[in-house]
C-alpha cells in the first residue's frame, strides 16, 4: 500500500483519495452519503450488512462500498438504477424481521434504520410471515436490550472484540436464528460498555437509565467537557428544558476519538441525586437549619476571620472542582496569609515537594499514546483509572508496543503485556531492578536502592523494551500516587526514564489535577504553576496536625481522602468547617458547620485543564438546583467579606484569563530532582493493605450514579486475600474478618482472590464502608470476626 | 465466600481427555491453540452422553484460552454440537431431495411409531432420539441415516427395525 | 476410459492401504519430484495444461489458482483441502477418503512443494467418520513410510499434514468459510478480496482446493498435463466424478470423461427406476438450476455444455427426478436447506433465504397467491449476487430454475390448491 493519490470518479464528480482506502471513506470525506449500517470507521470492515452496495463500472456485481478499495479511474455510481436496486433490496430484507414498534423504541427520532428507511424503504410490507422475535436477557445496569429489533450489523460485537479488548457479546446460533447477545445471563462489564449504544444502528441496545424518559426530539444538545478522569473527554449534553438527560460523546480525535468511558456517560445520574444540598446550611447545637445565603456566606466568612493565626487554617480542595474555583479558593486562602491549600487529598508521600518546581502533567499527548513503542505503567490499573487513556495504551500495544506493568494486584489486562506484581512494599524494589536492568546510574536515594536490587528477567526485558523503543514512557497510575514511597517509585521513574530515552509520565487521576497546580491549588506550587515564596502544609499535614478551620470544596471526608480515618477525625475536631458542596452526606454533616450548596459540572461555567494541559472550558448548561451557585460566585463573595482585593469578577472568563496570564508558556515539566535521602516507609514485611479508589467511587458525583453504582467496578467493601495468605492467616473458611489498621478496625466481607499477592490484603477505599480505616498501603492485622 | 480464580487448567477435565484435547492442540501452530475448540467440543459432548452444557463450554474455553461468548458462538453455529440432553443413540435421518425422493418420509415414519417420539424428542428411557439432517453426503445409498458415527444406507423399515434391534 | 485417475485402485482389495497404492506406483510421482527436485514452476505449469478446474462446484481453473501464491514469499504458506463435501447429491470425496486416501495426500505433498507450503490441513465433514479414521490411517501409513514430516527422502523439503474435522455445517464448503473454521470460530465466509492465496489461513498464503482436484495431481504430474486434458473436452479437461442419485436403478460415483454424454452416465447408472419417465435432472448439486429431462437427455456432462442449458455442472452431482416428483415439494425442500444452512452473515441470505422457503412451502401447502412467483422471483434476484459468498446464489438458482422450467406445475398449486402430479 502506497500513500500515493488516486483519482476516482463517482456520480460524474471527480474525486482523490489515497490509493488503498476502501471506497465509503473517499466518498464520505467527499460528503457523498452512501447509507451503511455494518460500516464504522473506527471498526473492522465486515461487509455484512450489504446496505452500501453501489455500482462499479466493469464489475459484475454491485460492490460493498465499505469494502471495495479504490483504484485509479474506477467510476462509481451510488444513485444509478442497479445501485438503487441493491440497496432497496437491502432495506427491504432489513425490514422483514425489524418489529414495526418504532413509536415505543427509544431510538426512535435517531434511528439509523428509521432515517435509511425513508429513503429506501417500501411504504408496504410484501413479507406477510411471521416475524422474528429474540428474546432478551438482562446484560447489565446501564444497556437495555431489545433484541428483536436486532440487524445483525456486529457493530457491538466488533467493539467487545476490538476497542474494549473483552469479548462478552457475540453472535449465536446460524442463518435466521442467529441471535446477537450474550448468549447466557451476564452483565457486559467492560468500563467502555455504553458506547454499544451508540454503535447500535436500531433500537436493540439502548441507555437502560435513559430508558422511556425523554425521546429524541425532546432534547436539545450542548457541548461540554466530562469531569472524572483526566482525559477531559468531549461531550455533549442532551438537555430537556433545565435538566441533563442524558451524555453522549462528543468526536475529539485528539483525545476520545469517538468514545467516552461509562464514568463520564452515566455519571450524570448523580446529578439529581436526592441527597443534593439545595440551600445553605448551618449546625447550631447539633442540628441543621436552612438559613439564607446571606446568613450563610457571612458565617462562613466570620470563620475564617476569626481566625487569626491564618496558618491554622486549612483548605482541602477537590481536584474535580473546576480550574476558576480552585484558582479563586487558594486566592482567597493565601490572600488570608494562609498557604495551606491542597487538592492531592489521595496522595500520602509528598517528599518531593521541596524540589518540585513546575506542575506534573502526562508528559505526552494523549494522541501519541497510540504509537508508543514501549511503555512501563508503575502502579496503575489504567483501565479502572482512566479507561480512555488505557485504550489508547491498548493501541499501541496491539501494533506491537512493550508494555510492562508493576502492580500491587494482578491486574486483569486486555493486551499482551509483561506483569509483575508483588505486595506493596515490594514495588519500590521491582522498579529499582528495571532502573538496574537499563543501567541507571544515580547517587543519593536511588543509589541505595540500585544496590540492593536484583534484576530479574522482567526487569531485563522491560528494560530492553524500553531501550529499543523509538518512543516509550515510564507512567506512574493512580496506585503508584497513593503509595507511601511514591517519591522514591518517581526518583527511579525519572532515572530509568532518563536512562532509556523514555519519556516520564504521570497520569493524573482526576480531572484539574494538572490545572490544579497550575492554580495554586497545592503548597509548593503558586497560581502560575510556579514555586510558592512560602510553602505551606501539605493534604496529609493539614490533618495530621488538626487546623482549627477548614475549607472544604467539593469533597466528602473518609470517601475522598488518602487517609479516610484521620481525614473524619481531623475535621471533627477542628473549631469550624466551611463546606461548599453539592450533596449532604453523613460524613460531611459530621464535621462541617456550615454547608454552602454548590453547582456541579453542568450548572456552572468551569475549566478543565487535562492531562496534557490542554484549557477546555464548559459553560453552565442547565440551571444549578434550588439555591445552589456556581462555586465562583460563592468564593467571589467570601473573598469581598473577607476584604480580599481582586474579587470583583463578573464573569468567569475574567477568572480563567486572570490565571491564564499567570502561566508560561510551557508551564508543564516531570523533572524529578535526585533526591539526597529518602528512606522507604513502607516495610517488606509482614502484612501489609493494599487498596484502589474504584472506578465509580472517584468522586462524590460518581459516587451518586444509581446504574453506575450497580455496576462491578462500583467496588465492593471487602477484604481480599489470597487463598494462600487466607490459611496463613486462618481465615480460610470466613465469611467476614476483622481488619485493624492504625487502631481503626473494620469488619468485611471476606474474598479470597488469587490476583491478591500474597502478604497482601486488599481493601479498596472511597467507599462508605472502608472510608473509617486508613491509608490505602499501610501496616494492618487481620483475625476472625 | 467468593472466589474469583482462573481454574488451574489440570482440574478442568479428567487427564484422558485432556490428552486428547492436545492432541488436537499439537495440529495447530501453538499461538492457535483456539484452531482446536471444535475437537475439543465433540470430545466433551461425546464424554457427557452427547451434549455440551454451559459449563462444558466455559471449561473449554478456559482450557483454550479462549473467551467464553467464542466457544458458545462455535457450539450454536455447528449442527452436530447438542445443546440439549439427546438419546443414548441419536439416530440423525437425512430427508434431504435425495432421500426424499428414494422415500424417506417412510423411515421417518416408521422411526416416529416404533420410537413413539418425533424429531428433537428422545424416548422416555433415554435410549434414542431423532433428528433431521441435511444432506450427509452419502445420496448412493439413500434413504439413509447415521445412528453415532455409523452412516446406515439403502434403508427399508425392515432394515431399521433390525439395525435398532443390534443396537446395546 | 472409466477410473482413470482419482479412483483407479478401486478394483484392488484393501485399495486404501499403502502397499496397495504402492502397488499402482503411489508416491513414485513425489519421490521424483523430490529426486529430481523438479522445479515448482514445471509442475504448476503442468497442472494448468491439464486444463484441471475445480472440483469442488466453482470450476476455477486449478493451475490458475496455484501460480496466485507468490512462492517466494517469506514465513509459513498452507495447502487446505476441502472435504467438507455437502452439496445435496454429492457423494464422491467420501469415496477418495474411504478408498484412495493415499493419492489424495500425494497429491497434497506435491502442491505443498509447488507453492512452497509446508503445513497442510484436510477439513473433513465431521459426520464423515469412516472416511476420517480412513484418512487418520493412511496419514500414520505415509508418515511411517517417511512421506510426511521434515526432510522427505532427504530433499530438505518439510511437509505435515494434518486433518480438521467439521462438525455439520454446509457453509463450510465455502472456502473461506472453511479457513474460518480452522481458526476455530463459526464458519462465517470473509469477504474477498483479499483472496486466500494473499491472506488464508491464519492470515497466511493459501491454496485450498477440492478433495477430487488435489487427488487428481499425481496422474496429472505422472501422466503429464496434455494427458490429463485430452480425456475430457475443451475447457473441461480430465476426468470427473460424477455422484448420481435419485430416482435411479443403480446410483454410485462414476468417474468418466468429461463431455459424456448425460444418457451414457444414466445408463451406467442402471436407467431411471422402475422404467419411470426421467421428468428432470439437476446436474451439478442442489444448488444448480433444475434442467427438464428431455432437454437433459440431449446434453453432455461438462462445463461448457451444461451452461449453455442454463445451468451448472457444479460438483458433478446429478440428482434424477422421475415423473412422480412434484417440483414444488422439491423446490420446498431445497428452499428449506439453504434457509436451515445461511450462515446469517449477511442480510440478504439471512432474511431472504427464509422469505424464499415460506414462500414455496405456503405454495406447497396449498395456500399461494396469485402474486407469489413473481415475488419469488423478486426475491430471488435480490439475493443473488448481493451475498458476501456464493451460498445467496445457489439458495436464488434452483428457485430461479424451477420458475423457468416448471412454472406451470407451481402456478397449478396456486391454483388448485393441490398438485397435479397426482402423488404429489
Amino acid at each position: 500500500m502506497t500513500d500515493s493519490t488516486i483519482t476516482i470518479e463517482v456520480d460524474g464528480r471527480e474525486l482523490q483519495a489515497k490509493a488503498g482506502t476502501m471506497l465509503i471513506e473517499a466518498t464520505d470525506a467527499a460528503g457523498i452519503r452512501i447509507p451503511r449500517f455494518c460500516y464504522h470507521k473506527k471498526l473492522s470492515i465486515s461487509a455484512n450488512c450489504r446496505m452500501c452496495l453501489v455500482e462499479v463500472e466493469k464489475a459484475p456485481k454491485p460492490l460493498p462500498a465499505c469494502a471495495t478499495p479504490v483504484s485509479d479511474g474506477m467510476k462509481v455510481h451510488t444513485r444509478s438504477p442497479r445501485a438503487l436496486a441493491a440497496q432497496k433490496g437491502t432495506m427491504e430484507f432489513l425490514l422483514i424481521n425489524h418489529p414495526l414498534d418504532c413509536p415505543i423504541c427509544d431510538q426512535g427520532g435517531e434511528c439509523e434504520l428509521q432515517d435509511v428507511a425513508i429513503g429506501y424503504g417500501g411504504d408496504i410490507s410484501r413479507y406477510t410471515e411471521g416475524k422474528r422475535v429474540v428474546a432478551d436477557k438482562n446484560i447489565g445496569p446501564l444497556i437495555a436490550t431489545d433484541m428483536t429489533r436486532c440487524i445483525h450489523c456486529t457493530r457491538c460485537v466488533r467493539f467487545g472484540d476490538e476497542i474494549a479488548g473483552i469479548r462478552e457479546m457475540g453472535a449465536t446460533g446460524r442463518g435466521e436464528h442467529t441471535v446477537i447477545g450474550t448468549y447466557i445471563e451476564k452483565s457486559i462489564d467492560s468500563e467502555l460498555s455504553g458506547n454499544v449504544i451508540d454503535l447500535c444502528p436500531v433500537g436493540a441496545l439502548t441507555s437502560k437509565p435513559f430508558r422511556f424518559n425523554a425521546r429524541a426530539w425532546e432534547l436539545t444538545q450542548v457541548e461540554a467537557v466530562a469531569p472524572h478522569d483526566s482525559l477531559g473527554s468531549n461531550i455533549n449534553l442532551h438537555l430537556r428544558g433545565n435538566k441533563v438527560m442524558r451524555v453522549h460523546p462528543r468526536d475529539n480525535e485528539s483525545i476520545n476519538e469517538t468514545w467516552l468511558s461509562d464514568r463520564d456517560r452515566f455519571s450524570y445520574q448523580g446529578l439529581y441525586s436526592r441527597d443534593r444540598l439545595m440551600v445553605p446550611m448551618i449546625k447550631k447545637s447539633g442540628e441543621w437549619i436552612e438559613v439564607s445565603w446571606e446568613i450563610a456566606l457571612e458565617m462562613a466568612a466570620a470563620v475564617f476571620s476569626e481566625i487569626k493565626e491564618t496558618d491554622q487554617i486549612g483548605a482541602l480542595l477537590s481536584p474535580v472542582a473546576t480550574l476558576e474555583e480552585l484558582y479563586l479558593a487558594q486566592k482567597l486562602m493565601r490572600g488570608l496569609g494562609c498557604n495551606n491549600v491542597d487538592s492531592r487529598l489521595r496522595q500520602g508521600d509528598f517528599r518531593l515537594d521541596e524540589t518540585q518546581t513546575q506542575a506534573n502533567w502526562l508528559g505526552i499527548r494523549v494522541s501519541e499514546l497510540d504509537a508508543l513503542n514501549a511503555a512501563l505503567i508503575v502502579g496503575g490499573n489504567l483501565r479502572k483509572e482512566q479507561p480512555i487513556l488505557a485504550h489508547r495504551l491498548r493501541k499501541a500495544a496491539l501494533a506491537g508496543a512493550g508494555v510492562s506493568y508493576i502492580s500491587p494486584l494482578r491486574l486483569e489486562l486486555n493486551h499482551k503485556h509483561r506483569q509483575s506484581y508483588c505486595a506493596p512494599g515490594e514495588m519500590v524494589g521491582r522498579l529499582a531492578a528495571v532502573a538496574k536492568a537499563a543501567g541507571v546510574k544515580a547517587g543519593g536515594a536511588v543509589a541505595k536502592l540500585l544496590k540492593s536490587a536484583k534484576a530479574d528477567e522482567f526487569a531485563r526485558a522491560t528494560a530492553d523494551a524500553l531501550k529499543n523503543a523509538d518512543s516509550s514512557v515510564v507512567m506512574l497510575g493512580g496506585l503508584a500516587q497513593a503509595h507511601p514511597d511514591f517519591s522514591l517509585l518517581c526518583a527511579l521513574a525519572s532515572g530509568l526514564a532518563d536512562a532509556t530515552g523514555s519519556r516520564l509520565c504521570f497520569a493524573p487521576s482526576a480531572a484539574n489535577t494538572v490545572g490544579a497546580q497550575l492554580a495554586g491549588a497545592v503548597p509548593h506550587l503558586q497560581a502560575g504553576g510556579k514555586p510558592a515564596d512560602d510553602k505551606g502544609l501539605d493534604a496529609l499535614e493539614m490533618l495530621k496536625l488538626p487546623r482549627k478551620g477548614y475549607l472544604l470544596l467539593g469533597v466528602e471526608p473518609g470517601m475522598d481522602f488518602w487517609n479516610g480515618a484521620l481525614s473524619q477525625s481531623a475535621l471533627q475536631s477542628a473549631d469550624s468547617v466551611v463546606a461548599l458542596s453539592a450533596y449532604r452526606s453523613p460524613e460531611l454533616e459530621a464535621c462541617a458547620d456550615i454547608l454552602l450548596p454548590t453547582a456541579l459540572y453542568t450548572e456552572t461555567s468551569g475549566t478543565y485543564v487535562n492531562a496534557e494541559g490542554l484549557w477546555q472550558r464548559n459553560r453552565g448548561a442547565v440551571r444549578p438546583q434550588g439555591e445552589a451557585r456556581p462555586g465562583w460566585k460563592i468564593l467571589r463573595v467570601l473573598g469581598n467579606l473577607l476584604n480580599q482585593q481582586g474579587f470583583d469578577y463578573t464573569d468567569p472568563q475574567q477568572i480563567g484569563d486572570e490565571l491564564h496570564a499567570l502561566c508560561d508558556e510551557s508551564p508543564l515539566h516531570n523533572k524529578i530532582a535526585e533526591p539526597a535521602s529518602l528512606e522507604p516507609q513502607l516495610t517488606t514485611d509482614g502484612l501489609l493493605r493494599a487498596g484502589d479508589t474504584p472506578l465509580y467511587a472517584a468522586d462524590p458525583l460518581v459516587r451518586r450514579a444509581t446504574a453506575l453504582q450497580q455496576t462491578k467496578d462500583a467496588g465492593v467493601a471487602a477484604i481480599r486475600l489470597h487463598p494462600q495468605e487466607a490459611k496463613r492467616q486462618g481465615l480460610e473458611s470466613a465469611q467476614h474478618a476483622l481488619i485493624k489498621q492504625n487502631g481503626y478496625q473494620a469488619k468485611l466481607p471476606l474474598q479470597l482472590d488469587e490476583a491478591i499477592p500474597e502478604g497482601c490484603v486488599w481493601v479498596s477505599a472511597g467507599l462508605r464502608d472502608t472510608a473509617m480505616l486508613g491509608q490505602p498501603f499501610g501496616e494492618v492485622t487481620v483475625e476472625k470476626a | 465466600m467468593t472466589i474469583t480464580t482462573a481454574k488451574d487448567k489440570t482440574e478442568l477435565f479428567a487427564p484422558a481427555i485432556r490428552a486428547e484435547i492436545d492432541r488436537w492442540v499439537a495440529k495447530y501452530p501453538p499461538e492457535w491453540k483456539q484452531s482446536a475448540v471444535m475437537g475439543a467440543l465433540m470430545i466433551v459432548q461425546d464424554d457427557n452422553g452427547g451434549w455440551l452444557t454451559t459449563q462444558l463450554m466455559d471449561d473449554v474455553a478456559a482450557y483454550l484460552d479462549m473467551p467464553s461468548i467464542a466457544v458458545y458462538e462455535v457450539a450454536t453455529f455447528y449442527s452436530m454440537y447438542e445443546l440439549k440432553p439427546v438419546g443414548k443413540h441419536k439416530i440423525c435421518v437425512c430427508t434431504n431431495v435425495s432421500c426424499m425422493t428414494n422415500k424417506s418420509d417412510i423411515i421417518v415414519e416408521h422411526l416416529e411409531k416404533k420410537l413413539g417420539i418425533s424429531f428433537g424428542q428422545i424416548t422416555e428411557d433415554g435410549r434414542f432420539s431423532l433428528k433431521e439432517v441435511e444432506c450427509l453426503g452419502a445420496c448412493g445409498g439413500a434413504p439413509m441415516m447415521q445412528i453415532g458415527k455409523q452412516y446406515y444406507e439403502n434403508l427399508t423399515p425392515e432394515i431399521v427395525d433390525a439395525i435398532l434391534e443390534g443396537l446395546e | 476410459m472409466a477410473n482413470e485417475v482419482c479412483l483407479r485402485t478401486l478394483d484392488l482389495e484393501r485399495p486404501w492401504l499403502l502397499e496397495q497404492y504402492q502397488s499402482r506406483g503411489g508416491y513414485e510421482m513425489l519421490k521424483k519430484i523430490l529426486t529430481e527436485k523438479t522445479p515448482p514452476e514445471a509442475i504448476i505449469e503442468e497442472v494448468k495444461m491439464s486444463g484441471l478446474r475445480g472440483r469442488g462446484g466453482a470450476g476455477f481453473p486449478t493451475g490458475l489458482k496455484w501460480s496466485f501464491i507468490s512462492r517466494n514469499a517469506p514465513g509459513q504458506k498452507y495447502v487446505v483441502c476441502n472435504s467438507d463435501e455437502g452439496e445435496p447429491g454429492t457423494f464422491k470425496d467420501r469415496d477418495i477418503l474411504r478408498y484412495n486416501p493415499h493419492q489424495l495426500i500425494e497429491g497434497m505433498i506435491i502442491a505443498g512443494y509447488a507453492i512452497g507450503a509446508t503445513r497442510g490441513y484436510n477439513y473433513i465433514r465431521g459426520e464423515f467418520w469412516e472416511p476420517y479414521e480412513r484418512f487418520e490411517q493412511a496419514l500414520e501409513e505415509a508418515r511411517n513410510a517417511g512421506f510426511l514430516g521434515n526432510d522427505l527422502l532427504g530433499s530438505g523439503f518439510d511437509f505435515e499434514l494434518y486433518t480438521h474435522l467439521g462438525a455439520g455445517a454446509y457453509i463450510c464448503g465455502e472456502e473461506t468459510a472453511l479457513l474460518e473454521s480452522i481458526e476455530g470460530k463459526k464458519g462465517q465466509p470473509r469477504y474477498k478480496p483479499p483472496f486466500p492465496a494473499h491472506f488464508g489461513l491464519y492470515g497466511r498464503p493459501t491454496i485450498i482446493n477440492n478433495t477430487e482436484s488435489l487427488a487428481s495431481i499425481p496422474m496429472i504430474i505422472e501422466k503429464g498435463g496434455a494427458w490429463f486434458a485430452d480425456i475430457g473436452v475443451k475447457n473441461s479437461g480430465g476426468s470427473k466424478l460424477f455422484s448420481i442419485s435419485g430416482n435411479i436403478n443403480n446410483p454410485g460415483v462414476f468417474e468418466i470423461p468429461m463431455g459424456t454424454p448425460f444418457s451414457e452416465l444414466l445408463e451406467m447408472a442402471g436407467g431411471v427406476k422402475d422404467g419411470r419417465r426421467i421428468k428432470a435432472v439437476i446436474p451439478g448439486g442442489s444448488s444448480s438450476p433444475v434442467i427438464p429431462g428431455d432437454q437433459m437427455m440431449e446434453l453432455n456432462m461438462d462445463y461448457d455444455a451444461i451452461a449453455a442449458a442454463g445451468s451448472m455442472l457444479g460438483s458433478g452431482a446429478v440428482i434424477v427426478l422421475d415423473d412422480t416428483n412434484c417440483m414444488v415439494k422439491i423446490l420446498e425442500r431445497m428452499s428449506y436447506f439453504y434457509y436451515e444452512e445461511s450462515c446469517g452473515q449477511c442480510t440478504p441470505c439471512r432474511e431472504g433465504t427464509g422469505w424464499l422457503y415460506r414462500v414455496v412451502q405456503r405454495i406447497e401447502a396449498g395456500q399461494g397467491r396469485q402474486e407469489d412467483l413473481d415475488l419469488l422471483d423478486d426475491v430471488a434476484g435480490k439475493i443473488s449476487g448481493k451475498t458476501i459468498c456464493a451460498l445467496g446464489d445457489a439458495a436464488a438458482m434452483p428457485v430461479q430454475g424451477m420458475l423457468r422450467h416448471f412454472r406451470d406445475e407451481f402456478q397449478y398449486h396456486i391454483d388448485h390448491q393441490r398438485c397435479m402430479v397426482g402423488v404429489g
